[in-house]
Parts: C-alpha cells; structure tokens; sequence
C-alpha cells in the first residue's frame, strides 16, 4: 500500500468566467520512504499540488488516499489533525513567527496538539540540538540568519515525527551554501526514514532526488 | 490546543504589539475611568446631601407659611388673599401635640456684629432653646438661650464668629452690637463644620422676640418640629397641621413637610443623575468595543500569513476563533483593570480635594463599567475572530 495516492485528481480555479485546470487528471502514488522532486514550469501547478498534498486544499475531483485512508472527505478538524499528526511543511519563505523565539516557533506544533509542558520542553531542546541551534533557542527570527531560520522551520515540521515532509522551495530565499546545507539535513531526514517531497526549479537539486515528477499545465508529463 | 496554552499564546501576540496594545488598553480604560469618576462624583454628591439632613436631626417635620403651590387647587385659597403669619405662638402651639417631641421657631435674617471695632456680616438665627437639642448641637462654652427669659438681649455665637471678632479674648459676657442693638454673649457654639445652606459657625442666635423685634417682623421663616420617633413621624405631621389649622380659623394656610420628603426627593434626583452619568459615560465603553473590533481586524490582516501556518501545523478553525478571542478579552480585560484603578484614583483625588465629598464609586457602577468592558470587548472581538478562523488556508499563507 503506497503510503500516497491520488486518483483522477482535478483541480479546477475559476477567474471571472475563464477556468484555470491547475491539476487535471493526475494520477500519483507515493511510497513510504521515497525521496520525490516535483519539477515544471512555472503555473504548472507544483504549489497546487503540494497544498492538495498537505490538506490545505481540496480537489474538485477525485480521491486521495493517505496511509490507505480516503482523506478528501474528512471534516476540517479531522484534516488538521491530519496535518498536525502526519505532515510537515517547510516553506520558502520559512514562515516563522516573528514575535516568537526559535524554541517557541519549533513548539508551535506540541502546543497545537496539547502535548505536555514538560515532554515539550525535552523534545524541543532535543531537536534544536540535533539541528545546531541550541545556541539559539531564545532568539527571534530577525536575529537568525536565513540558513539557521530554515532549520528552525525545519525542526519544526519534524517535530511532530510526521510521515511525510512537504517542502515548497525550501532554498528559494538562500544562497547555494546555505541551500546545500538545507537539502542535505532534510535528505538526512529522508536517510532516516521520513518520505521527502520537494518542489523546485533547480535542476541540480531535482537531479538529487531518486525521482523526479514533472509537471505541465497541471499534468504530469514524466516520472522516474 | 490547551487553555492555557491558548491564554499564553494570546498574552504574547497582544505583548507583540506593545503601541498597539497600549492604545486599546486606554482606550478600554479611559470608558471604565469616566464610568467610576463619574458615579463617585454623583453619588457623593447624593450621599453628601443625605448626610447633611440627616445631621440637621432625625425625625423632623417643617412647618413653611403659605401653601404649597403642588397641592392641586383648593377653594379655600381663592377666598384667602394673605396667608396668616406664622408666630412663634403656633411653635409653642405645636410642642402640645402627642406625637410631638419638641418644636422650635425659626426666624432669619443678616446683620452687621461690631465688637471693639472689629465689624462682620452674620446670619441671625431667632429661635428658642429647644433649637440647642433639635438640631442636635454643642455648646463649646458658656450656656444656651433661657427658658425663663424670652426677651432677653442675649446671644450664643457660632465658633467662627468667636475667633473673627474676639480672636483669643474670652466672648462669654461680652456685649456685642448687633445692627443697632446690644446683647450680651452667653454661649459660643461648638465647631460643626460646613453645614447644608447655613454654617452654623457662622451664626448668632438671639431668642425670637428679640430677632422679630430686630427685622420688624411677626411671621417666621418656618418652625422645626421634632417628632417623639420614626414611626411617628407622619402622626406629628398630621398633628402639627391640625394644630396649625385651628389657630389659624380652619385654613390650611402652611406647608407642613417631613424630612424624609425632602431628603427623597434629593435622593430620587441625584440618584437619577449618577445613573444618567453612568450611561454617558458608558457611551465611551460601547466607542471603545468598537475599538477593539477595528484592531483586532486590522491584526487579523497583519497576520495572515501567521494563520496560514497555523492552519497548516493543523491549528483546528476553534483553536484560532479561541486565541484571537482571547486576545480581545484580555485587551479589554487589562484595559478595564487599568481603567478600575484609574477611576479610584480619581475618585480618591476628588475626595483629597474636597474633602466634604463622600466621592466614592457605588458598586454597582463598578460592576457595571468592569462587566460592560469586558462583554463589549468580546462581543467586538466574536467577529474578527471568526474571519482569523475561516481564513482560506492557501491563501494566508501566500500572504506575507
Ligand atoms: N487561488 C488561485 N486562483 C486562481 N488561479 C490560481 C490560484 N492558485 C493557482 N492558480 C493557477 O493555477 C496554476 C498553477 O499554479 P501553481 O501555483 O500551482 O503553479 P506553480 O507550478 O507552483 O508555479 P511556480 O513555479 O511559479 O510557483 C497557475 O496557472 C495559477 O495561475
Ligand atoms: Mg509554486
């Protein structure tokens, strides 16, 4: 059983009277573990997908299974607990809160699901450990170079141990150095077990990744 | 998302924005200040003149020549042209009822006091002795009017009269000149303090013949008749009056009141006031609701794209209505707060200035201020947070 898998997917925008077809007739299994780079143009519906992915969108037509179970017809609040329980998001804009520490940004997601005071605290300084900030728990994201905010986003999103990361241009806004240094952690995370979905333009990094979907006009047009 | 979680979350995003948050919290604070200050002021003002009828002595009726014009029309008063005087025979009268405990008449004018030299003007009060124990006052020296002697040339002096004309030199025998008469200190009064209308500090009481005799005159300013008790008090009304009346051929040609009339009215009136105050100022509570719905839609589009990734961490639609909620209700909650200690202040400021005052808020008013602030704060901020809780989650996070 694929850990993903979309069927038939159709997502449809209207703007005034035309229709924008952003996902048409896509088809797509994901397995458990796998290491995904979805490629294309721009506007060939990359971004769509991802957010139909992370739940925060719904498709028009067709069904998404999630770890076997039918996702597009849950409630809302069975589809946040969905994305609280089983996928991380890692965005190209890091989309950190500013008025929040690091420490407090990376406990966003316990807090959400109710986790305890104490468990929290653990697990945070254990994750910004193993991702070199804990020199840097308690400052905010304007005194954080933007390497170390997009590990902070990403011990955020792996905090929750989902089982899939979504990642939607995560060097986007970083130099090459520094965007490296990001693939590599996140491939590290892959390494360990969590299944790695990644948007990018970059050739090079597509090239990375053990598969790579690319996308036209809201098709895919290859796979492998 | 726990509660406390969800308060800590809220106190933060409201930390966040410190101008913002100072802003709101004066605003909230300013409605509940005007709604304290305010009452305290009408209610002292209320509770000052229930005080200062009180002092004048319990359980009065007042007896006022001529009728009272509220009486509706009376074919009695069509025929009568002039009322008749009221006499300080009509007092005495007065004291027979059974219900009656003491009577005093009561005549007034101003007059020049020359003593040495040294001139001042001064409220004449003619009266008898029983004035003394009616208005329940004491003698700092000396004694009060005799029983025994009505026409005596005598007076008792107010305290403040004392020192302005006699300084440190004893005024007990001394003989005053009193427009163009002399009579002889005998008492001085007690220090009272400001007293409702009169100051009694400021007075000389002569017997009433003497101050008739003085002003040229028969009639009296009113008489003061004190009842044997409480419950009595509308018995010694209808007595005084029955009493009044047959002396006076069978018209009903004086007002007879009671104290407690009086002192409703003024009640009824103030107590009106400090209400219709409370609304005034309420009006600045509801101006600063709005306020809180106006900053907290202006936060909820700062912060979209904050939402976006709390929807997307899988913040529920209820977590994110909840914190945007309790962020208003703590920016009315501290502005309220803010606001209580604010009005305190002013009312303890009132009261520091005029000391006579009683300034202090009524606890209604202050349940009413704390209980409008917060409802109108959270009223203001339902809506707000529902549009944070709807947001479309794509298109938050787009936002930056
Ligand atoms: N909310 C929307 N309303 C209308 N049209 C939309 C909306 N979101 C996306 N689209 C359209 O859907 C198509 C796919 O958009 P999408 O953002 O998925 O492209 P993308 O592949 O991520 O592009 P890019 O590489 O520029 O990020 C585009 O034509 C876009 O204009
Ligand atoms: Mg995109």
């Amino acid at each position: 059983m694929p850990l993903i898998e979309l069927t038939g997917i159709e997502r449809v925008f209207t703007l005034g009277d035309s229709e924008v077809h952003a996902l048409h007739r896509l088809d797509l299994a994901i397995e458990a573990g796998e290491y995904l780079a979805v490629m294309g143009q721009s506007g060939s519906g990359k971004s769509t997908l991802l957010n139909l992915l992370g739940l925060l969108d719904r498709p028009n037509a067709g069904t998404y299974r999630l770890e076997g179970r039918d996702v597009t017809t849950l409630s809302a609040d069975e589809q946040a607990r969905v994305r609280r329980e089983r996928i991380g998001f890692v965005f190209q804009s890091f989309h950190l809160v500013p008025r929040l520490t690091a420490a407090e940004n990376v406990t966003l997601p316990l807090m959400l699901a109710s986790v305890k005071p104490a468990e929290r605290a653990r697990r945070v300084a254990a994750a910004l450990e193993s991702f070199g900030l804990a020199n840097r728990a308690d400052h905010r994201p304007d005194q954080l170079s933007g390497g170390q905010r997009q590990r902070v986003a990403i011990a955020r999103a792996t905090i929750m141990r989902p089982a899939v990361i979504l990642a939607d241009e995560p060097t986007g806004n970083l130099d090459r150095a520094t965007g490296e240094e990001v693939i590599r952690l996140l491939e590290t995370l892959n390494t360990g077990g969590v299944t790695l979905v990644i948007v990018t333009h970059d050739a090079a990094l597509g090239a990375r990744a053990r598969r790579r979907v690319v996308m036209q006009d809201g098709s895919k047009v290859s796979d492998g | 998302m726990k509660p406390s979680d969800t308060l800590r979350f809220a106190s933060r995003a409201a930390a966040g924005y410190p101008l913002r948050t100072f802003l709101m919290v004066l605003a909230m604070s300013i409605g509940v200040a005007a709604v304290v200050v305010l009452t305290a002021l009408g209610d002292g003002a209320r509770r000052y003149v229930v005080n200062e009828f009180a002092s004048l002595g319990t359980n009065l009726v007042i007896v006022l020549p001529g009728r009272s014009e509220t009486g509706g029309f009376n074919p009695a008063n069509a025929i009568t042209s002039t009322p008749r005087d009221l006499t300080a025979d009509d007092a005495q009268a007065i004291t027979r009822a059974p219900a009656v405990l003491r009577s005093a008449p009561i005549t007034i004018g101003t007059s020049e006091a020359v003593w040495s030299g040294r001139l001042r003007d001064v409220t004449i009060v003619g009266t008898t002795p029983d004035y003394l124990r009616l208005r329940r006052m004491d003698l700092a020296q000396g004694r009060f009017l005799p029983a025994d002697e009505p026409n005596a040339a005598v007076a008792v002096i107010g305290a403040k009269i004392q020192a302005e004309l006699f300084g440190a030199e004893a005024a007990i025998g001394k003989v005053l000149r009193i427009g163009d008469r002399r009579v002889r200190v005998i008492g001085v009064l007690a220090q009272s303090g400001q007293g409702l209308g009169m100051n009694a500090d400021e007075v000389v009481i002569l017997p009433v013949a003497v101050a008739q005799a003085m002003f040229d005159t028969n009639t009296l300013f009113r008489i003061l008749v004190e009842a044997k008790g409480r419950a009595l008090l509308e018995q010694a009304k209808a007595q005084t009056l029955e009493i009044v009346k047959a002396r006076h051929d069978g018209e009903e040609d004086v007002t007879v009141i009671t104290q407690d009339a009086v002192l409703e009215t003024f009640d009824r009136i103030l107590g009106t006031l400090t209400y219709g105050v409370a609304g005034i100022a309420a009006i600045s509570l509801a101006v600063a609701g709005i306020l809180v719905m106006n900053v907290m839609l202006v936060a909820v589009t700062q912060r979209t794209g904050e939402i976006g990734l709390l929807k997307a961490l899988g913040a529920e639609d209820n977590a994110i209505r909840n914190a945007f909620l309790t962020e208003a209700a703590l920016l009315s909650a501290t502005g309220a707060v803010a606001g209580y200690l604010l009005g305190q202040g002013g009312a303890f400021a009132l009261r520091t200035a005029l000391p006579v005052l009683p300034a202090y808020p009524p606890d209604w008013a202050v349940i009413a201020a704390l209980a409008t602030a917060l409802v109108t704060g959270l009223l203001f901020g339902v809506m707000p947070a529902r549009r944070a809780a709807r947001l479309d989650a794509v298109q938050a996070l787009a936002k930056r």
